[in-house]
Formats: structure tokens, sequence, C-alpha cells
């Protein structure tokens, strides 16, 4: 076989950017093994699919480990949060590509960008120190009451109107993950070529009927990438998820309680584990986030291809 | 010359096209052009030289441009498409578009984007739309060639097949004027020569009005020409006056092939 680069500078450059590209498959591997290795107590102890599973989670009595409640949680919040934002943030997109003028686009898209540089630990101190009380005394409280006097059936769905617990987290990860979809999106949208938008115009259509006959159906791969790439960032959010939720793993959860994500678990107790075994669990949650992240992913890969195959072509 | 017994379809008077201060058409005063029923006009001139700003000024495509602005009138049967309360989306809808590229919308089946128009329109009931798709892909010389696999994506076809699908599109809505924007520049000889075909069937029916590059294709297909050269329209008449007897030397120049 010929040698595909024969200048002695081109193989140096081709061997250094091959070794860095597989560090940086080695250095995921090697993550993965790391976590399965340490959370390997806890998962021997109680099986994979025993753990997974398991509802219950007591370090201090029975010593037993079940991480079923953070991924039932982390299931609940991540994808209330993504269907809360999915429809705002393509309004804002679309608004910004297509509609407004201009001058506020430009407004539109640094605020965006704003929104998503904004640390989470910041969008955690707003949610206890406003958000929280607010939600509790203007939405919980009156809403709680009403359902008291006119709908007992409701109250065990509500739970107690704390104003920390699954809602306010659930609002919280909705609007840290709106400036991502957005962002995908809008690009996505600006990406589709200048002729396609003409020739649906120049069919007689009219604004709206060009964005979904000619834009929406080929910046979707674009829009459905912005909306894993939220729903991994909202799997994976810690602290102003954990700031907010109340962390309770007491199933089943309800709609203003208290609830906990496998990322706030980790976050709450990792300094008060001192035993091998709780560590170990703890660890193994990590593991548990570390596939979920993965399935996200490879699922978000898997829909994009089947996408750019449907416009190949075009973009 | 003998004045031939056609009536004026589409006219425009003292047009200028500008892009912020630059003037795009109407260099030395504005465009004076008509364009007549149920014939072919091409519009020739080097590259940049204002045809395909002109022909986007017939049904209103400089709408879509922030920094265009247009004066002078364009009359389609005597009325003014840019007078104040013409709605652009009608004006398009009598007066259709076929671009440079193919723009089939590739997630759509062949039948929907020949149906694509006609539902903007309204029409719902499926025995219209078949017939109407149907009809505009027989009038595009398509129907032959994808009548087994209407359902199946237009993503599908060929450059030449996915062009001459738009121009399906476009036919659909039964628009009066066709505007074809170098309409086979992206295409091989063979789809080439279809579209060609297509257009001399099809003037029986619409106004065409065509942007071509190639002067040869303007020569085969249209009754009339009208020459630009930098924003200015140099000369207009029968296609045959003006490729044997141009009275202007720099058309006589462009197309002897001494520039352009």
């Amino acid at each position: 076989m010929k040698r595909l680069y024969t200048h002695f500078g081109d193989r140096i450059f081709a061997t250094l950017l091959l070794l860095l590209a597989l560090g940086v498959a080695a250095l995921a591997l090697l993550m993965a093994y790391e976590l399965y290795r340490g959370g390997s107590l806890a998962l021997q102890r109680f099986g994979l699919l025993g753990f997974a599973l398991g509802r219950e989670w007591d370090p201090v009595v029975q010593k037993t480990f079940g991480a079923w409640p953070y991924i039932l949680g982390t299931l609940i919040v991540s994808f209330s949060a993504l269907l809360l934002s999915f429809f705002p943030a393509l309004a804002a997109a679309i608004f910004a590509a297509e509609y407004a003028p201009r001058w506020l686009a430009q407004v539109i898209n640094f605020l965006l960008d704003l929104m998503a540089a904004v640390p989470s630990v910041v969008y955690g101190l707003w949610g206890i120190f406003v958000l929280a009380p607010w939600i509790r005394d203007k939405v919980q409280l009156p809403f709680y009451m009403w359902a008291a006097e006119q709908a007992p059936w409701l109250v065990p769905i509500l739970g107690v109107p704390t104003g920390y617990g699954l809602m306010t987290a659930v609002l919280i990860l909705a609007s840290m993950i709106i400036p991502y979809t957005a962002a995908l999106a809008r690009d996505a949208i600006a990406l589709v070529p200048k002729e396609h938008r003409e020739a649906a115009y120049a069919l007689g259509a009219t604004r709206w009927e060009v964005m979904r006959l000619a834009i929406l159906p080929l910046a979707r791969g674009g829009i459905i990438a912005g909306t894993f790439l939220a729903l991994a960032r909202a799997v994976g959010e810690t602290m102003a998820v954990t700031m907010v939720i109340g962390n309770s793993h007491k199933l089943p959860y309800t709609l203003f309680g208290g609830a906990a994500t496998m990322p706030s678990v980790i976050a709450n107790e990792f300094t008060e584990a001192v035993e091998d075994l709780h560590l170990s669990a703890l660890i193994a949650v990590g593991f548990l986030l570390f596939l979920v992240s993965m399935a996200v992913n490879f699922t978000a890969a898997y829909v994009l291809r089947r996408q750019e195959r449907l416009v190949k072509g075009v973009l | 010359m003998v004045k031939e017994a056609v009536d004026v379809h589409m006219e425009s008077k003292n047009l200028v096209v500008r892009y912020g201060s630059r003037v795009g058409v109407g260099v030395g005063g504005g465009v004076n052009l008509p364009l007549y029923r149920h014939k072919v006009t091409a519009l020739i001139g080097p590259s940049g030289c204002g045809k395909t700003t002109f022909l986007r000024a017939l049904n209103r495509m400089h709408d879509l441009t922030p920094i265009a602005r247009v004066e002078g009138e364009v009359l389609l049967d005597g009325e003014n498409i840019y007078a104040s309360g013409v709605d652009p989306v009608l004006v398009r809808r009598r007066v259709g578009m076929v671009f440079q590229k193919p723009t089939a919308f590739p997630t759509m089946s062949i039948y929907d984007n020949v149906a694509a128009g006609l539902k903007l329109v309204g029409i719902r009931d499926k025995r219209r739309l078949d017939e109407a798709v149907e009809r505009a892909l027989r009038g595009a010389a398509l129907w032959d060639e994808v009548k087994d696999r209407l359902r199946t994506p237009a993503s599908g076809l060929s450059g030449g097949q996915q062009q001459r699908l738009t121009i399906a599109r476009a036919l659909a809505v039964e628009p009066e004027v066709l505007l074809m924007d170098e309409p086979t520049a992206s295409l091989d000889p063979i789809s080439t020569q279809a579209i060609e075909d297509l257009l001399l069937s099809l003037k029986e029916q619409v106004t065409i009005v065509i942007v071509t590059h190639n002067m040869q294709q303007a020569a085969r297909v249209s009754d009339y020409t009208a020459f630009f050269l930098n924003g200015e329209m140099v000369e207009f008449g029968p296609t045959e006056t003006i490729f044997t007897r141009p009275k202007d030397l720099r058309t006589e120049a462009y197309i002897t092939g001494r520039f352009g």
C-alpha cells in the first residue's frame, strides 16, 4: 500500500493528531471504567439491575442502596423541563430568525447567549431566593387551598406546597435549557438556503407558510440536535436543581413536594459518605448517569443521521 | 418592421431597483420593457448586469431583501403591482418563478411538492388535486418518469427531474406569467434540452420571461430578447433582430462574444 503521507513533517503532524484524538476517546473510556470500578462494591452487593431498580436508599439504618428514586427523578425533571422549554425556545428562534427586525433579533440573540453563559449556581440562588418563595405563595398555596376544598383527590398528587420541590426544579431547569434549544434552532433556520425560502415565497406562500413548507422541514435536524443537547444538559444539571428540588427521595413524587435526581444526590451526599458502601453507591449512581447520558447522545446521533439522509443534497 | 398582433401582458415603466445607494437596474433612466402575452422573452447580459434584479422586480421578490428599493411601475394587465394595497402574495400567485438551483421541498413527496401551491390557495378536494398534479407534471414533461412513485420523497429525483418538478409546482397554481432565473444553469445538456423543449410548449398557456447566460439558449427559445449591461437595459427587440441586426454596438459586441 502506498504511504498516505510521504513528507516527514506531514507524518509527524498526522501521528500527533491521531494521538490527541485517541487521547480524547481514551479519556471517555477511562472515565466509564473508573466510575464502574468505584461503584463496583455497591453494584456487586445489589446487582446492576437490583441497584438501578431498588427503591430503598438508606445509608444510616438498613444500609441498603437503590437508585430508582434518583433515576425516576432525573427522568421526570429532565423531560418535563424539555417539554416546557421546547415551544418557547422554538418560538424565540423562529421569531429571531424570520420575523424580528434586525436590531431586535440581535438583542434576542445576545440575551439568549447571555442566558446560556449564566453559571448554574446563579440560577440556583435566584431559584432559592426569588422563584421558590414566589411560587409557594402565589401559585402553590392558593392552588393547594382550592384543591383541599374543591377537589380533595388532587391533594395527594400536589403534595406539600413548600416551594422547594419538583415544580420549581422543572421551571428553573426549563429556563436554563431554553438558550440551548433556541440557539441551535436559530442557527438551523438561518442555514436553510435562500433559494428554498424564495421558492416558497414565489409560490405565493405567506410568511408562516414559508416557514412550514420550506424552512422547518430543512431545519428539523438542527432543531432536534438542539433538543438533545438541551436534554443532555438537563440530565446532568446539578447545582441549580440541587438547590431548589428539596432533596427528598421518598416515592411517590408529588408535583409541589421535594424530589431528587442522580446529580443532586451525588452533590448532596458526597461529603457525608464516610462508609465505603455509601461512597461506592454514589459513584455507582454516577456510572448510571454516564450510561443515561450516553444513551441520549446515541439516540441523538441516530435521529440526526436519519434526518440528514432525508435532506441530502440540499444543505 | 411589421408590428405583430400581440398584446402586452406585463410591462415595466421607468423601473429602477436600488440596493442601498447602489443602482442595481435602471442606470441612466428607468427601464421600460414590454412582455408580450404567450411569448418567451429572454433577458441576456454579462454577470452583474441587472437582468436577475429586473426579473425579481416582476413578482415583488425584492420585498424580501431589506435593503432593496423599487421605483417606477410594473403593470400586470395594466395594473401596477407596486400600488399600495396590492398583496405581494397574490401577485406571486399570478406570476410564478423558477430558480437556478432546483428547489424541490426535499422532505415532501413528489405529489405533495406539486400540490403545495394548490393547498396554499385552499384546494383540499382530492380529485381536483389529483387532476391538477397530473396536469402540471405532464405540462412539465415529468409525468411518465414519476407517475409510479408519486408518493416517494422528491429528494430521490435527479437534478434535472427536480428542476422540472419545480416547474410543475409553479405551473400547478396556473400562473399567468412564469419567471425563470437561469433554469438550466446547473443542469446537464440532456436535462437542458428537455427544459428548452418544455418552454416552447408552455408558452401556449403562459407568458415566459427567462434569464440566461447562454446566448444560444436565448436564440433557441425566445421570441423577444432584452440585452442588459451594467444596470442599463441597452436594447430590446424580436430575438431574430437582436441576434442578426443589433442597433447598439454594445449589443453586437456581446452577442459576437467580444466580452461577457
